[in-house]
C-alpha cells in the first residue's frame, strides 16, 4: 500500500466530511433534533409549539406516596438531616480552611515573592507562574499582570507585600459579582443545571435542594438526565434526603418533557422552586447542545420561568473549561457559575477567564462533600484563601 | 477557540520570510509561543519549562535557518519532543498466572472511573477473557446501581455488597473487595475488575481506604483515571495516587471533547506511568488501547494521521480503492464512487471522530456533529439519481432536480448543493493529480483567512477549508508508513 493512495483516501475523508458537514449545516435548522418517538402525548396542556411538545411517558414520585417509603432503611448516615438548621449556619466552612491544600502550591511563589526586597522583574514572573499554576491562563494572567505594573507604576508602589496586595485587588475586583439565585415573580422559580459529564451536577441538586429545603421552600427535582445509568435513582436519594418530590421519566426518555412535567407538577400543587437536572454533556457534541436548548426553552414554556441556568464546573479543570463556558452559555443562556470540588487541590483558577471574557459570575461553591459545604461564593474570601503564604 | 502551533508558527515565520538567518530573539519567539500552545493545552507548567529547553537546545542545534522550511522544521521538533515524552509503548496486559487478573480503577470524583469500569470489562470481554465488575463505590448514591447497569450492557456479571446495605451507606468496601476475589473464582471468572469511589487525593481517609482495598486485593494493574480536562492539578493528583497505590497506568476519559489532553502528557513525565487506555465517546464500546505518540498532535491542535491511516486501512479493500483514487485523478470520479466511498468511510467510524483527526481542518468544521442521518441524506439523494446522472452530474437540470429531490424526500436546494459540493471536490482531486507540486501558489488562500472564520460566523463554508499539503501531511506520518521511494503526489 503507498502514500499515494493512502493520502488519496484521507483527502476523500475531508472532502466527504466537509461536504457532509455543510449539507448537515445547511439543514440544521430543518432536520433539527425532532424525534418521533410516537409516544402518546400524556399532557393535558400541549405546550405553544407543536414540534417541541414534550412526550414519553412520566412517572410522577412523591416521597410517601408511590415513592419507595423512605424508611430508616435508606436513611443515609452522611447526610445532615437530624441536624437542627442552626447548626447548618454555623458549620459554613472556611475557604481558607478549605483551600489549604489549593494554597500549598501557591505559597511558595508568593513567599518568594515577598523574599525580595524590592519589586523586579522576577516578582512578575514568579506571580505569573503562580496564576498559570492555578489555571488562570495565559490571557487572564496578563491582563492581571499588565494591571498590576500599571497599579504599581501609578500608586508608586515599591514593596513586593503593597504587590501582592495590589494583586489580590485586581484578582477580587475581576471575580467580584451578585451571587443572588433569583426568583421569578411567579411560582415556580426554575434553575437548570447544566454541565459536561462527572462535574457534579446530580450532586450540586441534591444540595441545593437541601439549602432551599432548610430555608422552608418546597422543591421538586426534575430528573433530565435520562441519559447516564442510575442518574435519576442518585437524584431521587437527595431528594429523599432533603424531602422534596421528585419527577422522572423512563431511562432514555425525552428530558425536555421530564423537565416540563415536572414544571407542571410543581405548578399544580404551588411548589416554590423547580430543579432540573440534565445529562452532562460535551459541549463539542452540537446535537446534545441542541436538545440542552430545547430543554431550556421547553422549561420556559409552562408556568413559572427560568430564572437560573447555572453551568457546573469542576474545579480540577483546566483551559477546556472557557470553551465548555462559552458553548454552554451560547446554549442555554448561562446566568452563573457553581465551581464544584474544591476542597482538593485545585484551585478553578478558569473562573477567571470565564468572568473576564463571559461575564459569568461564580454563585456557588462546593467546598466539601456535605450538603452544607455548598456556598455561596466571595470572591474576598476565595482571593484571600488562594493567595496567601 | 485554540489556534493549532502551525497557525501560530504561520505569523512568526512568515515575518521571518526573506531574512537569511534566525536571531536568537526569533528563536525566542517561536519558543514563547510553544509555550503559550503548551499551556493552553493544559501541560504542567514545570513539564512546559524542561520542554521548552530541550527543544531550544535542539532548535539552536539543528540551525533553522538552513531548513528549507523552518516552520515545518521547528514543528517537526516539537512533535518529536512530545512523542517521546509521551513515549513508550503501547501497554500490553499480561494475564495472571493464576486468575483472576485484578485491575483496581482510582481517580477523582467525575472522573469516569465507573463508566471506564464497565468499558474495560467490555474491552476484556473482546479479548476473550471472562471479566467480572465489582462496585465497592458504596459512598456516591446509586454508584452500584450505575455499575450494573453498565455492566448489563456489556454482559458482565456485577458483584458488591448486597443491595439493602449499599443503600445504608454503611457497607465496607474492603470487605466487598475481599468476598469478590472469592466470587470471582466461583465463577471462573478469569479478570476483575474493581470499581472504586471517587475520592480527593487530600482525603487521607479515603485514600486509606482505597490503600486497604489495593492490599486486600493485591491487584496486577491500577490504572488511574484522568479526565483529559483536567488543568494544572492533574500532576499533583497522580503523584498523591501514584504514592498511596503504586499506579501501572493511566486511562484518559473524555478525550472526545476538544480538551487538548495535556495533562496526560504531564502526569507520564512527572510519575512516569503510561496511558494505557482512551475513551472517546459516550458509547461503551468507544475505549482502546491508548497509542501514545498519537496524543501530541492533538495537544499541538494538529490532527491524527496515524490513527486516520490505520483505520482506512482497515476499512477500504485496497484495490478497488487504488482504482477509485485513479479516477479521483484523472477527473473520472463519479457520484457512484463518491457513495463507495462514504460506505467504506462509515467503517472507520463516526465521521465528525475521522475530521478531528485530520491536519488542516478548521474547527468549525471539526466540531459540526455529523449524524448518521446527515449522511442518509446523502446517500439518499445519490440513490434517487439515474446511472447517467451520477456519472455526469451535469446534465442535472432543474426538474432533474425536483424529481430527485422528490424521491430522497429533500429539497432541491439540497440537491444542488451535494452536486456543487461534489463538483467542487472532483476539481480539487483533479489539482492534486495534475500539479504535483503544489506549493506557495495554492496556498495564498489559507493565509489571508481562509481558515479562520471569524467569530460566531455560525455556518462555516465547506470551501472555506483548504487541503492540507502534502509536506504537512507527510511530517506528520509514522515512518513506518513511508517507505522508501514513495512516490510523491
Amino acid at each position: 500500500m503507498n502514500t499515494l493512495y493512502l493520502l488519496l483516501v484521507i483527502l476523500a475523508v475531508v472532502v466527504v466530511g466537509g461536504a457532509v458537514a455543510f449539507v448537515a449545516l445547511g439543514g440544521r435548522g430543518r432536520s433539527g433534533i425532532e424525534d418521533s418517538s410516537g409516544a402518546p402525548v400524556l399532557l393535558e396542556e400541549p405546550p405553544a409549539e407543536p414540534a417541541e411538545a414534550p412526550e414519553g411517558d412520566v412517572d410522577l414520585l412523591e416521597p410517601g406516596l408511590e415513592a419507595p417509603a423512605p424508611g430508616p432503611a435508606v436513611e443515609v448516615p452522611e447526610a445532615p438531616v437530624v441536624e437542627p438548621e442552626v447548626v447548618e449556619a454555623e458549620v459554613r466552612p472556611s475557604f481558607r480552611e478549605r483551600l489549604a491544600k489549593a494554597r500549598a502550591s501557591m505559597s511558595g511563589y508568593l513567599s518568594s515573592v515577598l523574599s525580595r526586597k524590592e519589586i523586579t522583574e522576577e516578582s512578575y514572573e514568579e506571580l505569573e507562574e503562580a496564576l498559570l499554576l492555578a489555571d488562570v491562563g495565559m490571557g487572564p494572567t496578563q491582563e492581571l499582570l499588565d494591571g498590576l505594573r500599571e497599579k504599581v507604576r501609578a500608586e508608586k508602589l515599591t514593596t513586593n507585600a503593597e504587590l501582592l496586595d495590589a494583586l489580590r485587588a485586581e484578582m477580587k475586583s475581576t471575580l467580584e459579582g451578585s451571587t443572588d439565585l433569583a426568583r421569578s415573580p411567579e411560582s415556580p422559580t426554575i434553575w437548570l443545571f447544566v454541565g459536561v459529564n462527572g462535574v457534579g451536577k446530580t450532586t450540586t441538586i441534591g444540595k441545593v435542594g437541601k439549602r432551599l429545603a432548610d430555608d422552608g421552600a418546597s422543591v421538586v427535582m426534575a430528573a433530565g438526565d435520562t441519559f447516564r445509568a442510575a442518574a435519576a435513582e442518585q437524584l431521587e436519594t437527595w431528594a429523599d434526603r432533603c424531602g422534596a418530590t421528585i419527577v422522572r421519566g423512563a431511562e432514555g426518555s425525552d428530558p425536555s418533557s421530564v423537565i416540563f412535567d415536572a414544571v407542571e407538577a410543581a405548578a399544580s400543587r404551588g411548589t416554590d422552586v423547580v430543579l432540573a437536572d440534565t445529562a452532562g454533556r460535551l459541549h463539542t457534541k452540537s446535537n446534545l447542545m441542541d436538545e440542552l436548548s430545547k430543554v431550556r426553552r421547553v422549561a420556559d414554556k409552562g408556568a413559572g420561568s427560568v430564572t437560573e441556568v447555572l453551568l457546573v464546573l469542576d474545579a480540577t479543570t483546566g483551559q477546556n473549561g472557557l470553551a465548555q463556558a462559552r458553548q454552554f452559555a451560547e446554549a442555554t443562556d448561562v446566568t452563573g457559575v457553581v465551581l464544584t470540588k474544591l476542597d482538593g487541590s485545585a484551585k478553578g483558577g478558569i473562573v477567571f477567564a470565564i468572568r473576564s471574557e463571559l461575564g459569568l459570575p461564580v454563585k456557588l461553591v462546593g467546598l466539601g462533600e456535605k450538603a452544607a459545604d455548598l456556598v455561596d461564593f466571595d470572591a474576598d474570601e476565595f482571593v484571600d484563601a488562594l493567595v496567601s503564604t | 477557540m485554540f489556534e493549532s502551533l502551525s497557525d501560530r508558527f504561520e505569523g512568526i515565520f512568515s515575518r521571518l520570510r526573506g531574512k537569511g538567518h534566525l536571531t536568537a530573539a526569533d528563536v525566542d519567539d517561536v519558543l514563547r509561543e510553544i509555550r503559550l500552545a503548551l499551556l493552553e493545552a493544559d501541560v504542567n507548567l514545570a513539564v512546559v519549562k524542561s520542554m521548552l529547553g530541550r527543544i531550544r537546545e535542539r532548535a539552536v542545534g539543528e540551525d533553522l535557518s538552513k531548513a528549507l522550511n523552518p516552520a515545518l522544521q521547528v514543528k517537526k521538533i516539537v512533535l518529536e519532543e512530545l512523542t517521546e515524552t509521551l513515549g513508550g509503548e503501547t501497554l500490553r496486559i499480561s494475564y495472571a498466572s493464576k486468575p483472576p487478573t485484578v485491575v483496581l480503577m482510582a481517580g477523582l470524583q467525575g472522573s469516569g472511573k465507573t463508566t471506564n469500569s464497565a468499558k474495560l470489562a467490555r474491552w476484556f470481554r473482546a479479548q476473550g477473557r471472562n471479566p467480572i465488575l465489582v462496585g465497592t463505590d458504596l459512598q456516591r448514591p446509586a454508584a452500584v446501581q450505575q455499575l450494573r447497569t453498565l455492566a448489563e450492557q456489556v454482559g458482565v456479571p456485577v458483584y458488591s455488597a448486597p443491595d439493602d446495605v449499599v443503600a445504608s451507606g454503611e457497607g465496607d468496601p474492603v470487605e466487598v473487595a475481599r468476598a469478590a476475589r472469592a466470587e470471582a473464582r466461583a465463577q471462573g471468572r478469569d479478570v476483575l475488575i474493581c470499581d472504586t469511589a471517587g475520592r480527593l487525593a487530600i482525603d487521607a481517609e479515603m485514600m486509606d481506604q482505597v490503600r486497604r482495598i489495593s492490599a486486600e486485593l493485591q491487584p496486577d494493574y491500577t490504572f488511574l483515571v484522568v479526565d483529559a480536562m483536567t488543568g494544572q492539578d492533574a500532576v499533583g493528583v497522580a503523584e498523591s495516587f501514584n504514592e498511596t497505590l503504586s499506579l501501572d497506568g493511566v486511562i484518559l476519559t473524555k478525550l472526545d471533547g476538544d480538551a487538548r489532553g495535556g495533562a496526560a502528557l504531564s502526569v507520564k513525565e512527572v510519575v512516569g506511568k503510561p496511558i494505557a487506555f482512551a475513551s472517546t465517546g459516550e458509547k461503551v464500546e468507544d475505549f482502546d488501547l491508548f497509542h501514545p505518540d498519537r496524543l501530541a498532535g492533538r495537544i499541538l491542535g494538529e490532527g491524527d494521521l496515524a490513527t486516520l491511516i490505520e483505520k482506512a486501512e482497515q476499512a477500504f479493500e485496497a484495490e478497488e480503492a487504488e482504482a477509485a483514487a485513479q479516477r479521483m485523478l484523472e477527473g473520472t470520479f463519479t457520484l457512484d464512487d463518491f457513495l463507495e466511498q462514504m460506505q467504506s468511510i462509515k467503517k472507520m467510524g463516526p465521521l465528525s471522530g475521522l475530521m478531528g483527526m485530520m491536519p488542516g481542518v478548521p474547527k468549525e468544521v471539526r466540531d459540526v456533529e455529523i449524524e448518521d442521518h446527515h449522511i442518509a441524506r446523502i446517500e439518499g439523494i445519490i440513490h434517487s439519481m439515474t446511472r447517467e446522472e451520477r456519472v455526469q452530474p451535469d446534465i442535472i437540470d432543474g426538474s432533474r432536480r425536483s424529481r430527485i429531490a422528490r424521491g430522497s424526500g429533500t429539497s432541491s436546494s439540497d440537491v444542488s448543493q451535494l452536486v456543487a459540493q461534489f463538483r467542487q471536490m472532483r476539481q480539487m482531486m483533479q489539482e492534486m493529480g495534475r500539479t504535483p507540486k503544489r506549493k506557495k501558489k495554492g496556498r495564498k488562500g489559507r493565509k489571508s483567512g481562509g481558515r479562520v472564520t471569524p467569530k460566531g460566523a455560525g455556518k462555516p463554508k465547506a470551501s472555506s477549508f483548504q487541503l492540507p499539503t502534502r509536506e504537512e501531511m507527510e511530517a506528520q506520518l509514522p515512518d513506518a508508513l513511508k517507505g522508501p521511494g514513495s512516490p510523491g503526489l
